[in-house]
């Protein structure tokens, strides 16, 4: 990837564009990132850079976070990722990874844990239909056909199940940019990214942009 | 959430007069035809006002050639040029919805003194 920076989700707004549309928007605390670790062909077989985000207290670190924090002479932080950075070579332990590597306009894919949803029903999990709720269907919300009669007297492999939902990895794509704010380390996109507010985002330069 | 509230207030516009529920208005609305940029006048009373904050809007109602005719606007819209308040209303009500069905003399709102 060219360009990505960690980040928090704060909320969202709306705001006027130029036009004086209303349009919503998310607002990501994005970095100030510190490259903890360097990773390098020589060394790891692959360039790239570990990252921290956000300081934590002392107390809080424990020993083997403390010596490699130590090592890289940073502040200990409570969130490290690492980025296959394009220009990783480029970078050294301690430099900072600001928002201002985006500018408005400009499309980003943003990843994110989505929300639990828990143990979910094929009707919030999956979006199949429910039967009748009255004139005695007595069938609501339920899964649908398990394996017919005789034939095919299985239920296919693949078939939507309630199960738990949610709580995984996802990203969306070609996200606008509507502004980059350097000084307050905010980065605001147009429409929604996944997770809780304070979860934790990556935002890279868009794939398919 | 005080980013938030800090983003939002920012955009909010503080050029613009009181407005309440019952006043007679002229907004002037800024309309973009190609390039070119001009001044529209919708006059008319504000029959609600909707939300708070950036997402506050209000509603001017008129009658324009018989034909009954209500705009909502943003109040904090980039697009609204300016606002003149020609008339105070008196009103119990915090949405003017009966002046719908009323044609006439009984559409009028009392005059605020």
């Amino acid at each position: 990837m060219k360009k990505a920076i960690l980040g928090r989700k704060i909320g969202m707004t709306q705001l006027f564009d130029e036009e004086g549309k209303l349009i919503p928007v998310t607002v990501i605390e994005a970095g100030p990132c510190t490259v903890v670790q360097k990773k390098t062909v020589e060394n790891d077989g692959y360039s790239a850079v570990q990252v921290g985000f956000i300081n934590k207290e002392e107390r809080k670190v424990n020993k083997p976070e403390k010596g490699h924090f130590d090592k890289a002479k940073v502040s200990y932080k409570r969130y490290l990722k690492e980025l296959k950075l394009e220009n990783a070579d480029q970078l050294n332990v301690g430099d900072e990874i600001k928002v201002d590597i985006f500018t408005a306009g400009e499309k980003v894919d943003v990843s994110g844990i989505s929300k639990g949803k828990g143990f979910a029903g094929a009707i919030k999990r999956w979006g199949s239909h429910r039967g009748p709720m009255a004139h005695g269907s007595g069938y609501h919300r339920g899964a649908g056909s398990m394996g017919a009669a005789t034939d095919p007297g299985k239920v296919f492999k693949g078939k939507k199940l309630p199960g738990h939902l949610g709580a995984t990895k996802v990203t969306i794509q070609n996200l606008v940019v509507v502004r980059a704010d350097a000084e307050r380390n905010l980065l605001l996109v147009k429409g929604s990214v996944p997770g809780p507010k304070g979860g934790l985002l990556v935002i890279r330069n868009a794939v398919k942009g | 959430m005080d980013i938030i509230r800090a983003l939002q207030q920012e955009q909010l516009r503080t050029d613009l007069p009181d407005l309440n529920v019952g006043d007679t208005v002229r907004v002037y609305v800024k309309i973009k035809e190609g390039n070119r940029e001009r001044i529209q006048m919708f006059e008319g009373t504000i029959i609600r006002k909707k939300h708070g904050g950036i997402q506050e809007t209000f509603t001017v109602r008129r009658v324009s050639y018989g034909v009954g005719v209500e705009r909502t606007f943003p109040v904090h819209s980039p697009n609204i040029d300016r606002i003149e308040v020609v008339r105070k209303g008196k009103v119990r009500r915090a949405k003017l919805y009966y002046l719908r069905n009323r044609v006439g003399k009984s559409a009028k709102v009392k005059e605020k003194i």
